[in-house]
Order: C-alpha cells, then structure tokens, then sequence
C-alpha cells in the first residue's frame, strides 16, 4: 500500500467517512450500462439461485431459480438471462465507425460505443467467468442433434460473450466489465481493511454515512444489523447468500416447491428479489457517485481499446471461430500477460496525468517532483548537427529518487511527452535537468516548447506511454522449451473434426459422473 | 587432504561433467543450479571459451545490461582475442568499460555482429532480432530470473542450450495477476527454468557444490535456510578469512554489532519494537552509524586473496524498498560517507562485497506480507558478504512471523518451493540471535 493510502486511511479513521483518493473519475461509465447481480446456491458449484438484470435501474428482470438442482430449470435459467444479455450486448454491433490506416494497421471498423457490464464485487466477476466457462462449451440441439443433454439455443453464445467480458476484465483500467467495490475503492480510502471493503453495503456506508452516523458505524450496520425477521437489513451483495436467509427462509420454500404446492415458485421469487434489491440499488448508487467526478482526460483512450476489444470478439463470433479454449496456450498466455502488463503501466501513468491527487501520490513516492523552474541555460549538443539541450533547475521540495542520468519526462500542453535526464542535485531541493526532445527540429526549440523561469513543472520518473515489448513467436513456432506447437498433442481428441491450422476445436465438456446426482 | 583442496576438487568435477554434457552431450539443455558465490560467471565463461575451441560460434542471454556488460568484461579479459559482440538497445549503449577491449564489437543490430564467435545480449534484446539463423548453442545466465514469456521469445534463437542461475534468489515477478495460469507448465510469470524442465524433464541437471564468496560461518547457515535439499559448502575453511580493525571499539551499539560481526561474520543490531513507516528513521540512522563506524575504525579483510582494507567500494548495504534505499542514501550523505553501494535486494543480485549491512524486510513491519516473506529476498540480502554480514532489525520479528503464517493459497500443479519465506525467516533469525546487539538510539 502506498504511503499516500496508508495517510488516507488514517484520516477516514479519523474524520469518520471515507477520504477521496481521486479528484477525477479514472473508469469508463456507460450512458446505458447493464447491471447484472447474481445470487449463486451454496454448497453447489455454479449452480444460479437467481439474478437482477436489466438496464432500467427501476425496474430489474428478476431471475429466479426454485430448485437450482434441478439442471432444466438450471438451463431455462440461463436461457432467459441470454435474452436479456445478448440483445443488449448486441444493440452495439451494428454502430461503428471508420479508423483511418496507420502504420502497423490497415483501415479497419470500430463499434462507436460499447455495451458495459456491472457487477457488485470482484466475486460477482469471478462469477461471470464461472458462468462463461460452464456454458461456453455446451450444444445446442442445433449445433448437434445427437447432443444428450441439449441447452437453449443462444446459451452458449451467452457463455463466449461473458467470457469475453470476464477475461477483458483482467486488463488493468478496462470497463467493459465492471465491479461497484472495485470502482468505489479506486476512488475512496475508507478506514476499514480491504477484505470488508469487498462488502458493498459496508463500503458504500463508508462513502455517504447516514446523517449523525460514522461510517465505522454505518459499516458495522450494513454488515450485521437484522430486521425482526432474523434476516440482515443489507443483505451479503452475493453471489453467495446469507446462510441465515437459505436456512431459515429458503430451505423451507424450496420444501414447498419440491412438494408442489402452488405459488411457492412465485414465494421464491420474490424472496430472492427481497435479498437482490438492496445490492441493485447499491450498485446504481456507486455508480451515481462516480458520475459526479468529471471523467480523466486519458478515459476515453482506455475506453477506446475496450470498444476495440468488444468489436473483435464481435467479429470472431461473426466469422464462426469456436468458442475460446479451456486454456490459452503458451503464446496467448504470454500475450495476455504482456498486454496487461502495458497495459498495468500505461493506466498507472494516465491517471497520475490526469489527476493532481494520484501524481501527489507518486510525489510522495519519489516518483515525480513539481516544482518552479529557477534557472534556465541554453545549451547544446555535440556532434555534427548540434542541437539544442536547455539546462534547467527545478526548485522542488519533493524527494523523488533519481538515480545517475535518470530519464524524466512531462506532458507538453498539446498532450506529446518531453524526455530530459538528470544531471545532479545542484543544492538542497535544485534539480538540475537537461532536456533533450521535444523542442522541434531547429536550432531554436520551438516556442513554449522549453520551460521558462518562474514556470511550474511536474517530471516524472516513470514513462507515461509504455511501449509493449518484442513480439511473441506464432503459436506454430512454439519453441522446445514450451512443448512445441499447441494441438500436436489435441489433435488426437479432436481427429475427426477438420482441424483448424491454428485454433484446435475443442470438444465439449465429457459428462461425469457428478452430473447424475 | 585439507578441506579446501577437497572442495577445490568437488568444484573442479561438477565443471567438468557439466562441460562434458553441454558439448557432447545429447540433450537439447543442461541445467546448473548454482547457490551464491560458487562460481556461475566463472562457469560461463569458461563454457563458452570451450565452445568456441570446439568451433561453435554461440549467443549468450543475460537479464539486465549490468549482467551483460560484466560478462564480456569477463570474457574478454580471459580471452582477449576473442571476437566477441555486444549486441544493445538503441538507447542503452555498454558500458565505456568495454572500450578498452579491442576484440569487442558493439553494435545495435544483430547483423553487425556476424564477425563474432560470440554474441552477448539482454533477453529483451534478443526478442527484438528475428530472421536469422539459428544458432547451435547458447547460454542463459541468471537462468532462474528470466521469465518463461521471455524463454518464449528467444528460444526460437538456439537449438540448444546451457541454462545456468540460482534458484534461491528472488522469482521473476509480474506487475499484474497471473494467477490464472498457475499450474500451466508454460505460466509465462513463472521462472524460464521451471518451464522448461516441466516440458523436458528428462535435462541433465548439476549443482555447483561449493560457495567461494559466501564464508565458512555463513554458507552452513545460507545452505540450511534455504537450499535445504541441495546443500552446498564454503570453499574456505574457519579461520582463513579474518576482518580486524585498527580502532577499537568504543562500546556503543553500532561498535559493538561491528565487532560481534567481525569475530563471528554475523551480527544483529537490534532497536527497540516498534511499528514504523518503511524509511524507519531510527534504523536508517543505525544503518548509517555503523557503515561510518566501519570505516573510521579502518578495517582490514585477511582472505585467501591476501589483506586489503575494507574501504566504501567493499561495504554494501541492502534493503527490500526503494525509497528505504533512498532514505540510506540520504543518511550515509549527511555522515559524509561517500562510494558505499546501497540498494534493494533486486539490484544486488550477483553482487559480492566484503560486509553488507542490511536493513531487515520485517523491521517495524505491522504484517508479514508475502512480499517480505520472499524466500529469495532474504537469501539474496544474506549471500552477499565475504566477510560479515550486519542485519539492522526491530525486536519483535520472530512474533510478528508467528501471527502471520503464510497463507498464500496452494494451486494446483505449481511446485511447492521449498524452504517457504516463512521457515526460511525463522531459521536466519534463529541463528541471527546469537550474534545480537540490543541497542536503544
């Protein structure tokens, strides 16, 4: 934890509400985002209970399941959120439009906007992938008759869209997929660890505490306070349940269910919308509280790579590829890895650009330093074509640590990045620096293009547009030293399926035994 | 036979079989595991010198530009006319070190470097040059550092190889989660060497046996606290290194830590409990004291290498954060000591000095994360010294390791390392408690 969280913590201790640990909004929110809460059936893998969905905040499409062992109505489950996922998911495809050729790319078509995802918590993320991966791989009777166990159609599609969604969600500052706690403690320090934090309920208590209430009480509330009914007030956002609700109050419903008496599917069902409103709500809320941040300046380019993300999986599914393997292969780990690793450093930087508090935080860390500009010399380069490299001291009373010849670098007001190097500490808190880019091709930088005396400035140690590393080999060229190319061994599995030169067709998941409980 | 020149001979064999196997072995790969100090560059050099005498023209992947510009420094030195080429990042240039070997190409393209018997570059280079030949031998040094993604890029570079690091330094990390693919024999955040034993398990693998740096007082305790399954000895004997000073001591802490540490090569200063920020004042002060104090009282090291005084470019001090390294910077500075190396525990990997002073990862800490814990973090703060090595701590560790046992979650098909950090502390700290110095600043 960083020393400027550790300090915001304290003070939300202190002051009793939580303190910003933002002045801007650093994620993509949606003018129409769907908000999914799930509520998963204990002691069963998988197995949905029941969800709220919708994009209307004041009116959910409730989901519910009365007897989630029961793998029909398991599936109708399914079936039904795919009707309401997949036409919103969808209502994005057709929108685009035209990116212009670059270098490395041709002219290509990008959707204008994108449908987002929110959730309550990083287990409801987690849960969305569970639900990816457990209907991905499933067969429609379509798909093929002599399937056994046939799912709805669309179901499947269902699962590649939330995988997609699931491991996007994986990529540091993308917002496809979203979680409330995750967006709430980017922007708070509350005064209470990070596993309560995971607590919505308690952690929206942090943010906004009742009138006369301090958010460790408003907290402790949210997380124990049980109506005369024995049932919590607010209760867990899910997906897993209260156990005091399944014991007390569902076991007896699905009692009555499994015995057929009449309506007590309906009772279920509106039990279940009782323990999934406060979490929708609650949601919405944390939503409408990050809305009244201003947007980062660097939001709109994150969210640019997740429209980009969302229009190629559109396009895979356009063109028939299969649904994603059960496990990437050594190449596309390692591409996913890399991805987020630029991806982790470029979020990182953009959002200490775009906000005084986060730099303030790098500040504090020894990884930048502002100051006014005391001294500016003009100097030049050696070599044929000299060029112009201005000395300039910094006066700062930040502490950044630089080592010998460490690169520096600043936003110039038109947005490029200025690199310089540092020379020496010229005195107590004087950073001597020589700038070396971004001043032109001249022999005269270019005016506004070096600092002048009296200016105020902020260099950074760290680089603000990372660039990726090398390329990775084809997954066909994979080394020895990886067990060479993916599929030599699978395609025994699949030998009657015309294999893909790259992408091996996976076959569907094998019945075991656990599935005829 | 005296026990030195038995290890000597121990030494001399495993590099023989280990040369044996890399060139006429049949294998694709050979994998030596080398604990601290027992001669890894050594091995390297020597390795790619007999290559070359057998008519190969080899590459050499190391992890960072320091590591590749001392290995041609190396090189060249042993074999000045050997042509050898420094293959560098556009805006890395080597080291001006280099320049006095004429028999040193330097270039930033591959192709420049066609002349060269041998060809030396970071793994991140390396993944920048495609469309050549491959070629029939490599070596990766600090094999145990790289990641598998790295391995990834470059193996498509050689047909085979000789893989040589120490598995006790610290992992390769990654800046983001990589849990999901724990378990994967190909995790790309996993270490290049795991990778590739999980997919040739079959690899001759050997062991360096003997730690020339570390000393006959600390190599029992490194071998026991972590490589407790592939232990390792001194290549000196008690009594052949000694460290006296020509002032004495004037009963101070620091004084007193300095010359615990010089008649037994381990000390332990220990400041009062106390939870603190990262840059702990007080220890970063006690720090500097004794660095200053083993200065002004003029040590002398007496080694198999013959006797030299301890001066600042023999003293190293280590931490586990950057900004604590800062903070020691900044002390040693306002004591006007000047030329001591002080840096985290990541940046002294393949580091050697005479005494280490070392800020302990736990110190003042309210919890043990698994950062701290680091079974390799400790080893590498442990294994740098030839002499001594001086731990700077807060009373209060040994409870604070015991509320907080690891709780890392187990996955699935990931080999357990052991010792885990939480023994491994133990252990050190066990044995660092014979050599303590309580002291009140």
């Amino acid at each position: 934890m960083s020393l400027i969280s550790v300090l915001a913590r304290a003070e939300a201790m202190a002051t009793g509400r939580a303190t910003p640990l933002a002045t801007a909004r650093h994620r993509h929110l949606s003018d129409r985002p769907l908000v999914f809460v799930p509520l998963t059936t204990a002691g069963e893998v998988g197995a949905p209970l029941g969800a709220l969905v919708g994009t209307d905040r004041d009116e959910p499409r409730l989901l519910a399941v009365p007897q989630p062992r029961d793998r029909d109505l398991r599936f109708a489950f399914l079936a039904e959120l795919a009707q309401v996922v997949l036409p919103y998911l969808e209502s994005y495809a057709d929108d685009t439009e035209t990116e212009p050729a670059t270098r490395n790319r041709e002219k290509s078509e990008v959707c204008a906007d994108a449908p987002q995802i929110v959730v309550a918590n990083t287990s409801a993320v987690e849960y969305v992938r569970l639900l990816g991966r457990s209907t991905r791989f499933r067969r429609t009777a379509e798909d093929d008759p002599d399937e056994p166990h046939p799912v709805p159609a669309r179901v499947p599609l269902l699962g590649r869209w939330l995988t997609h969604y699931g491991e996007r969600a994986r990529t540091p500052g993308s917002a496809l997929l979203l979680s409330a706690t995750e967006l709430l403690t980017r922007h708070w320090a509350t005064g209470q660890s990070n596993l309560e934090d995971q607590h919505l309920g308690a952690l929206l208590a942090w943010v906004e505490p009742p009138e006369g209430m301090t958010g460790i009480e408003a907290a402790r509330r949210a997380e124990s306070h049980r109506g005369p009914d024995g049932l919590l007030v607010f209760p867990p956002a899910g997906p897993a349940t209260d156990p005091v609700f399944d014991n007390t109050v569902l076991a007896p419903a699905a009692a009555r269910y499994d015995a057929g008496i009449t309506g007590a599917g309906e009772e279920i069902a509106r039990l279940l919308a009782g323990q999934m409103r406060p979490t929708w709500d609650a949601v919405w809320r944390s939503m409408d509280l990050l809305r009244e941040l201003p947007e980062g300046a660097h939001v709109a380019d994150r969210w640019k790579r997740d429209r980009w993300s969302y229009t190629s999986h559109r396009d895979r599914v356009r063109a028939g590829e299969p649904p994603q393997p059960r496990r990437d292969d050594a190449v596309s780990a390692a591409q996913k890895l890399a991805g987020r690793e630029t991806a982790q450093v470029r979020l990182e930087a953009q959002e200490a650009l775009d906000d005084p508090l986060v730099m303030a935080g790098r500040r504090l860390a020894g990884e930048a330093f502002a100051g006014r500009v005391d001294r500016v010399e003009m100097a030049m380069s050696e070599g044929k074509v000299p060029k112009p490299r201005p000395l300039v001291t910094v006066l700062t009373q930040d502490r950044p640590h630089l080592d010998e010849d460490a690169k520096l670098y600043r936003a110039l007001p038109d947005g490029r990045t200025q690199q310089a190097r540092f020379v020496e500490w010229a005195g107590s808190g004087a950073v001597l620096l020589r700038v070396v880019n971004g001043m032109g091709r001249g022999k005269v930088p270019d005016p506004g293009t070096v600092p002048e005396e009296g200016d105020e400035v902020c260099w950074t140690l760290f680089e603000h547009a990372p660039r990726g590393g090398a390329g990775l080999p084809e997954p066909e060229d994979t080394p020895w030293t990886h067990g060479g190319p993916p599929g030599a061994a699978a395609a025994t599995v699949t030998a009657d399926t015309p294999t893909a030169p790259v992408a091996v067709t996976e076959s569907p998941d094998l019945a075991t035994t656990e599935d005829y409980l | 036979m005296s026990p030195v020149s038995d290890a000597a001979r121990a030494a001399g064999t495993a590099t023989e079989r280990i040369l044996h196997d890399t060139l006429h072995g049949t294998h694709r790969g050979v994998v030596v595991d080398s604990p601290p100090g027992a001669g890894k560059s050594t091995l390297v050099v020597r390795a790619a010198q007999e290559l070359v005498a057998a008519g190969e023209s080899l590459m050499v992947v190391a992890q960072t530009n320091a590591q590749v510009d001392d290995l041609v420094d190396r090189l060249a030195t042993a074999d000045p006319g050997l042509p050898i080429g420094r293959l560098h990042g556009s805006d890395s240039p080597p080291d001006p070190v280099l320049d006095r070997h004429e028999a040193v190409l330097k270039s930033a393209k591959a192709a420049d470097l066609a002349g060269a018997k041998v060809v030396i570059a970071t793994a991140a280079k390396w993944a920048f040059v495609k469309d050549v030949e491959p070629w029939r031998h490599a070596i990766v040094d600090e094999a145990y550092q790289m990641r598998s993604d790295a391995l990834l890029q470059v193996a498509g570079l050689f047909e085979r190889a000789l893989f040589v690091g120490d598995p006790g330094q610290l992992d390769p990390f990654s800046v983001v989660g990589a849990e999901q693919w724990a378990g994967l024999s190909y995790d790309p955040s996993a270490s290049a060497v795991v990778t590739l034993l999980a997919h040739n398990p079959g690899l001759p693998q050997h062991r360096l046996p003997v730690s020339w740096r570390l000393p006959a007082s600390a190599a029992p305790l490194v071998s026991d606290a972590f490589y407790p399954y592939t232990p390792f000895r001194s290549g000196t004997g008690h009594g052949d290194r000694r460290l006296s000073f020509g002032v004495p001591g004037d009963g101070s802490g620091p004084d007193r830590v300095v010359d615990e540490a010089a008649a037994s090569g381990w000390g332990l200063l220990e400041l009062p409990a106390r939870r603190t920020p990262r840059t702990d004042p007080e220890a970063v002060r006690a720090i500097a004291l004794v660095v200053r104090r083993l200065l002004d009282r003029g040590g002398v090291a007496v080694s198999e290498r013959g006797t030299a005084p301890v001066g600042p470019d023999r003293i190293a001090v280590g931490t586990a954060h950057r900004d604590q390294a800062a903070a020691v910077r900044a002390a040693l500075a306002d004591l006007g000591v000047t030329g001591v190396t002080v840096d985290t525990a990541n940046r002294l990997q393949g580091r050697e000095f005479d005494v280490t002073v070392v800020l302990h990862p736990l110190s003042g800490r309210p919890d043990a994360t698994a950062f701290h814990l680091e079974t390799g973090r400790l080893c590498v703060l442990a294994s740098r010294h030839r002499h001594a090595c001086i731990v700077v701590c807060r009373a209060g560790v040994s409870e604070l390791l015991d509320e907080h046992p690891s709780t890392e979650p187990v996955q699935l098909g990931v080999t357990v390392k052991f010792p885990d950090g939480w023994e491994a502390n133990h252990a050190v700290l066990a044995h660092l408690s014979e050599h303590r110095v309580t002291w009140r600043p």
